[in-house]
């Protein structure tokens, strides 16, 4: 057998493949079919390269159960051993529902992003075409730094999408009658994990007890028998499993109406200003009575009770994904609510529901401006923007105005001075200078180098200046240099410096020569890299005195 | 922008007016000027308060001498803080208009529990809690322990504010609870008694109804006001139970047990103080002698606010022989105690009159109603002498003796009921004592009479005529404002049918019917599919709504129901209800959408609004009648006919429109809010019902929308979101419920303000 070392959890006989038997195997990382008498496996798929598994219909005669892979690719298996097919494939079943998850997360998380940002961003993806494809760094060094960073402006909309929870799941779990006295409930993976997201508490019983102490049927059954499923009925006795369920949502119900609302504005325990004495009013208090309530008095306002519980519970499962991501951003602002030793904190929050309350939006001018937050999706857009950059600084028109109309007022009344002019030499290097082309004229010749060059190079030039600037970043972020693995990173980096000038770059140069373009092009380009190579060595001689 | 309100310039803080804006002020102003009282309705979401305050404000700085002080009293403390806020808003806008700082001094008050900074009392939950400890750190006789032996526990703010806060006034400015927290907390003088102090010479004071209401603490607070003031009662539809409870007694054993506890510490402290300083009780005793001088010419100069429980006649007299000293006066409460205990062992049910007690008491135990008159003010005086330091220990005794103050003062208007346990158990006893207010005039009436102008305002005051005679005072102005809309903006629909047919009402006799439970649950399914965001519910009472919850549940309505929306109930617990509060607006918010199920008459019925998107629909299930089995309710509705000739049923109906009137109301808050307001009881159909809504909500009923079935209303609530959903620009608006400077002035706008205001 080809895969005698790894772990074999399943192996499942007579199972047909492409028409031709052969074994099933299921293994800690992967499935595999041989065809009968073969000792190698024609069919092997990991598990984490499946996306999904499916079966067919319970009454159909070919019992069959499907893969379907990430690539769209799918294979099928029959099960064809008469006496036990079904067993078999509900086996399969059940062992692949309990495994494919566990890979599913963990592998495909990171793929699945990386190619997302790479579809998302032609320029990135251009990069990596650059740097990783041609192998001028490797792909852990390119995703190294970008992940990490991504991750943080991306957290918000990288979240996969939570799906949300219906009011109604525990009514959506119809009890039907099995015609013996019995009755059948209808769960759903997506129920349970309903279940789970509103009930932490029944989660963790489940957690506790399977598949330990109960099966997980028997545990569903136990829940749905449970007092806390039909929380009218009063609770029979202690040995029910879910009476500490019940006890725990009671506490979290308390501890909720304890922690108070944070809006003051439907705080109801602070509304009244003053209350009346004791013993003043129309109306006896009530609650002498309460506490000797009929048992269907107190059943009712249990179901009341649940009710409220229910939907806070549902709302907060549906929010506590946003929740933990706004929180580290309002943390300071908005969280300290209204407890009341925080009362320094407690006005900004008040001040906000005061101003909105008092308001009339159609009386006022709407002279205030919307503001909308800057959304960089595509940076480089933003900062390429239509004009290009011009170090010189700013004048004004006024500025410009006034200093050409100095100079018409003083060529009027020039006067040339004839016995101190410039050598003729001086006077023509000076021409020279001041010509397009000249040496004080540069900045305006680089203007026009969208005309000179043709737009091939300029695309070429734009993605060298874009690796070369990924790489710097590299570079550049290795120092100050005080751990041994930045030591190692920068030396790499160094070299993955000089590969790109020798693949990238210069083969780039010597197309522009061959195309009798300026070679100034490049300059800059290189002009950066010796100021890295300088840096470097700069580092490295000190390097070395220290440790001599 | 500037207004002309006939001859006044008016300061507006906004570029454009509703048109009932400026008739509201025009009303308020003759009200003003003619120095009486007014009862002004205007729906709520109209900037009611702005308007107010804009008026006032321009009239005090015109006429600085006619009117120096303007009360607001407002119900809930966001009520009284957004107040507040307004008022800078206007301010501000004087400032930038004028160009000087204006010299208004502005501030709210409220309990210690809102305006303590001390950091340990501070941190207590319950006023009760705060108010008692407040009072063991600053009460005269500890402070002057202190100066003997400095161990004892003072507050360090009061001190402060104690030793300077009161030579140099306030810096004038508008003060909000918080300000005046900040305020405190830089000077390190105590918030609450800089603002008791400063109210006496602020240009407006913002607080709750308590404090000129309720005879106990308006004596401490406002009883030196100035008499030159303009009163603004706003939300004031509840006005008459407000005063009613401030003068109502319930006695039951636990206070008797309680002050039979009370009587014994002051026997002990009455002992130790005639051994160490008798001298200090002779001197009590020579100023009882003297009697109540000192506040007869108080009152009869007009220097303060009379308070209902220390009626005139006592002040003419000086206390009684009998009760002079204190071993007397204790043994003359012990004989009164005796006696309530007596009157409480009984097994049935007594009702009876004021003098009936007085005849009664007189022939039992010797009392006469001339020393019971006297009670009040005679506790307060020893309890003074004595030096007792926590007051809220005493709430008992001084329960007692205002109880029989009050009971020898007042002939009429009061009622005493004594139960022997309560109608829902009657197999255990708990006997208990109601001396119950009849008549809400007698704790108003010191405010009326004191104060120039006193204004009743709110967005459900109808029928307004009857405010006028239940509360005994006769305005100049009374009016009720429609809301001019550009479009209809509110949607009031009344459910008589299920599908089936079957009528839907919440009377008594129907209301456990199986079929009006579930046409009523099928009525909100119906609606939670198509009503966006926010559902509000409101039942007629807490008992009527667990049960139909119940049976909602049973009949699996309220799953399906979640299906469309979350539900969310509230509780007779505050704490439970403002999380569920809370989660609702949250689910409101992020578009899932929910239902709130309420109860009118409750908490978030008289104090939370639903604006915009918290609440697009309004269901009120049924008429809230008020629980009509009560003794004390009949009792009053005998009083009530014999007294103002108000039919039972009229005030009973009155009492209960209101009630809808204030929970639909809820939802609309504002000409660019929409809502549905839905009545689902056939009752609602009858003219005398309808016809007690206020006119703004009244206008908009058509004969069409009567009687109709679930499926009706759903198509015309469809049809109705369908159109609001449209964008609605100020455009729209301009010129017909929205006007600018110009329009404002144009001579044809200003015959058609004139009509927004209906006299009645």
């Amino acid at each position: 057998m080809a895969a005698l070392s790894e772990e074999v959890l399943l192996v499942v006989k007579r199972v047909r493949q492409r028409k031709q038997d052969g074994t099933l195997y299921l293994m800690a990382e992967r499935i595999a079919w041989g065809p009968e008498g073969k000792d190698r496996f024609t069919v092997s798929h990991l598990y984490a390269d499946i996306r999904c598994q499916k079966i067919s219909p319970d009454g159909k005669a070919k019992i069959q159960l499907q893969l379907v892979l990430h690539t769209g690719e799918s294979t099928t298996f029959h099960f064809a051993n008469e006496s036990s097919s079904l067993k078999d494939r509900d086996a399969t079943k059940e062992l692949l529902q309990q495994l494919l998850p566990k890979f599913k997360k963990k592998a495909n998380k990171e793929l699945e992003e990386k190619n997302r940002m790479l579809q998302e961003d032609p320029v990135l993806f251009q990069l990596y075409k650059d740097l990783v494809v041609s192998q001028v760094i490797s792909a852990e060094e390119f995703w190294a730094n970008r992940l990490n960073m991504s991750s943080v402006d991306h957290a918000v909309s990288n979240n996969r999408q939570e799906v949300g929870i219906s009011a109604a799941f525990l009514a959506d779990i119809r009890p039907q009658t099995d015609g013996c006295n019995g009755l059948r409930y209808n769960l759903t993976a997506d129920i349970i994990e309903s279940i789970f997201r509103t009930y932490p508490a029944v989660k963790q019983k489940y957690n506790e007890n399977v598949p330990e102490n109960l099966t997980e049927k028997e545990f569903w059954t136990r829940f749905f028998q449970s007092h806390y499923f039909h929380r009218d009925r009063i609770s029979t006795g202690t040995q029910d499993i879910f009476s500490e369920c019940a006890k725990q949502d009671e506490k979290g119900l308390k501890c909720m109406v304890v922690q108070g609302v944070k809006n003051p504005m439907v705080d109801l325990l602070s509304l009244e200003d003053k209350t009346l004495d004791e013993g003043y009013g129309s109306s006896t208090a009530q609650s002498t009575s309460s506490s000797k309530q009929s048992l269907k008095e107190n059943s009712n306002s249990a179901i009341i009770k649940r009710f409220n519980h229910h939907s806070s519970m549902v709302l907060a499962a549906g929010l506590r994904k946003v929740d933990s991501v706004n929180d580290q951003a309002s943390e300071t602002s908005s969280t300290d609510g209204n407890s009341r030793d925080s009362d320094f904190f407690q006005p900004p929050i008040k001040k906000v529901k005061l101003q909105e309350a008092i308001e009339y939006d159609d009386l006022q001018k709407d002279c205030r401006p919307r503001m909308v937050a800057l959304n960089l999706k595509k940076s480089d857009r933003y900062s390429h923007g239509p004009i290009p950059l011009q170090s010189q600084h700013y004048s004004t028109t006024q500025d410009i105005i006034n200093s050409i109309n100095f100079i018409q007022h003083e060529m009027a009344s020039y006067k040339p001075c004839l016995t101190q002019v410039m050598s003729s030499s001086a006077a023509s290097s000076a021409i020279a200078a001041l010509s397009p082309g000249g040496i004080l004229m540069l900045t305006g010749v680089q203007q026009t180098i969208n005309q000179l060059v043709p737009n091939d190079v300029q695309g070429e030039l734009k993605h060298l200046y874009s690796a070369a600037g990924e790489l710097l970043r590299h570079f550049w972020s290795c120092f100050p240099v005080n751990t041994p693995f930045l030591e190692e990173k920068v030396v790499k980096m160094k070299s993955n410096l000089e590969r790109f000038q020798v693949t990238k770059l210069r083969p780039f140069q010597e197309k522009i020569q061959r195309q009798y373009l300026s070679s100034n092009l490049t300059g800059h380009l290189e002009e950066m890299l010796q100021a890295a190579y300088n840096k470097f060595h700069a580092w490295q001689t000190r390097r070395m005195m220290k440790k001599t | 922008m500037k207004l002309n309100i006939e001859g006044l310039l008016v300061y507006f803080p906004y570029d454009y007016i509703y048109p009932e804006q400026y008739s509201y002020m025009l009303e308020l102003k003759r009200t003003l000027d003619a120095k009486g009282h007014g009862v002004l309705e205007m729906p709520s979401g109209t900037g009611k308060t702005i308007s107010l305050l804009s008026l006032i404000v321009a009239y005090q700085r015109a006429y600085p001498l006619e009117v120096t002080k303007l009360i607001y009293c407002s119900r809930t403390v966001p009520e009284i803080e957004k107040v507040v806020e307004e008022l800078r808003k206007l301010m501000e806008f004087y400032a930038k208009e004028t160009g000087e700082k204006n010299n208004f001094l502005a501030l709210a008050l409220s309990s210690r529990k809102n305006l303590c900074i001390h950091p340990e009392v501070s941190s207590l939950r319950f006023g009760k809690e705060v108010d008692g400890k407040c009072h063991s750190l600053t009460a005269s006789y500890i402070r002057a322990q202190r100066h003997s032996n400095p161990g004892v526990n003072v507050c360090r703010f009061y001190e402060e504010f104690d030793a300077v806060g009161r030579q140099v006034p306030i810096a004038s400015g508008i003060y909000n609870l918080d300000d005046l927290k900040d305020y405190g907390r830089k000077k390190g003088w105590c918030p609450y008694y800089l603002a008791r102090y400063s109210i006496l010479h602020a240009n407006i004071i913002v607080y709750s109804y308590h404090y000129l209401l309720d005879p106990k603490i308006a004596d401490l607070v406002s009883k030196e006001l100035a008499k030159k003031s303009v009163v603004v009662f706003d939300e004031a539809h509840n006005i008459d139970n407000v005063c009613i409870d401030s003068m109502s007694v319930n006695i039951t054993r636990r206070t008797l047990d309680r002050s039979q506890a009370n009587m014994e510490t002051l026997q002990n402290t009455i002992h130790k103080i005639k051994e160490t300083d008798a001298a200090k009780l002779k001197e009590e005793y020579r100023r009882l002698v003297e009697g109540l001088k000192e506040a007869n010419i108080a009152r009869e100069t007009d220097v303060y606010l009379s308070n209902p429980v220390l009626p005139d006649e006592i002040l003419q007299e000086a206390v009684p022989g009998s009760i002079r000293t204190a071993e007397h006066f204790l043994g003359f409460m012990k004989r009164f105690l005796e006696y309530l205990k007596a009157r409480l062992r009984i097994h049935h049910v007594v009702q009876e009159s004021a003098p009936q007690f007085l005849k009664d008491i007189f022939e039992k135990v010797c009392i006469d109603r001339k020393p019971l008159r006297f009670c009040s003010e005679r506790l307060r005086s020893l309890l003074r002498t004595l030096e007792i330091a926590d007051i809220a220990d005493f709430s008992a005794i001084t329960l007692i003796s205002n109880f029989a103050t009050l009971v020898s003062t007042y002939s009429k208007g009061f009622t005493i009921i004594i139960e022997p346990f309560e109608d829902k158990t009657p197999t255990i006893a708990n006997p208990v004592l109601h001396f119950s207010c009849m008549d809400p005039s007698i704790a108003i009436k010191p405010v009326f009479e004191r104060f120039q102008s006193v204004v009743i305002t709110s967005g459900t005051l109808s029928p307004l005529e009857i405010y006028p005679r239940i509360l005994d005072f006769r305005p100049v102005t009374v009016a009720s404002f429609t809301m001019t809309l550009a479009r209809t903006c509110l949607c009031p629909l009344i459910v008589a049918r299920g599908n089936d047919q079957v009528a839907m009402s919440s009377k008594f006799e129907t209301r456990e019917d199986f079929a009006v439970v579930r046409n009523y649950g099928n009525l909100l399914l119906e609606l939670s599919a198509i009503v966006p965001d926010g559902i509000v519910a409101f039942f007629t009472s807490y008992v009527y709504m667990e049960n139909i919850v119940a049976s909602w549940y049973e009949q699996g309505i309220l799953e399906n129901i979640q299906r469309n929306k979350l539900i969310f109930i509230e509780t007779p617990d505050a704490a439970e209800t403002s999380m569920a509060l809370e989660k609702y607006q949250e689910a409101c918010e992020n578009g899932r959408g929910a239902i709130l199920l309420s109860v009118a008459r409750g908490k978030v019925s008289e104090g939370i609004d639903f604006v915009h998107h918290f609440g697009r629909a309004v269901i009120m299930f049924g008429v809230p009648y008020v629980y009509t089995q009560s003794r004390i309710l009949k009792a009053r509705l005998e009083y009530l006919r014999d007294q103002f000739q108000i039919r039972e049923n009229d005030f009973l109906t009155f009492d209960a429109m209101r009630h809808a009137a204030q929970c639909v109301g809820r939802a609309i808050r504002g000409k660019t809010d929409y809502g549905i307001m839905i009545f689902a009881d056939k009752r609602y159909a009858r003219a005398d019902k309808r016809g007690k809504l206020p006119r703004w909500i009244q206008e908009h009923i058509s004969d069409g929308s009567l009687n109709l079935t679930i499926d009706e209303t759903v198509q015309l609530s469809k049809h109705f979101l369908r159109q609001m959903a449209q964008p609605f620009r100020r455009e729209d608006q301009l010129g017909l419920s929205l006007l600018t400077l110009e329009q404002l002035q144009s001579e044809e706008m200003l015959k058609k303000i004139a009509q927004i205001a209906q006299q009645a």
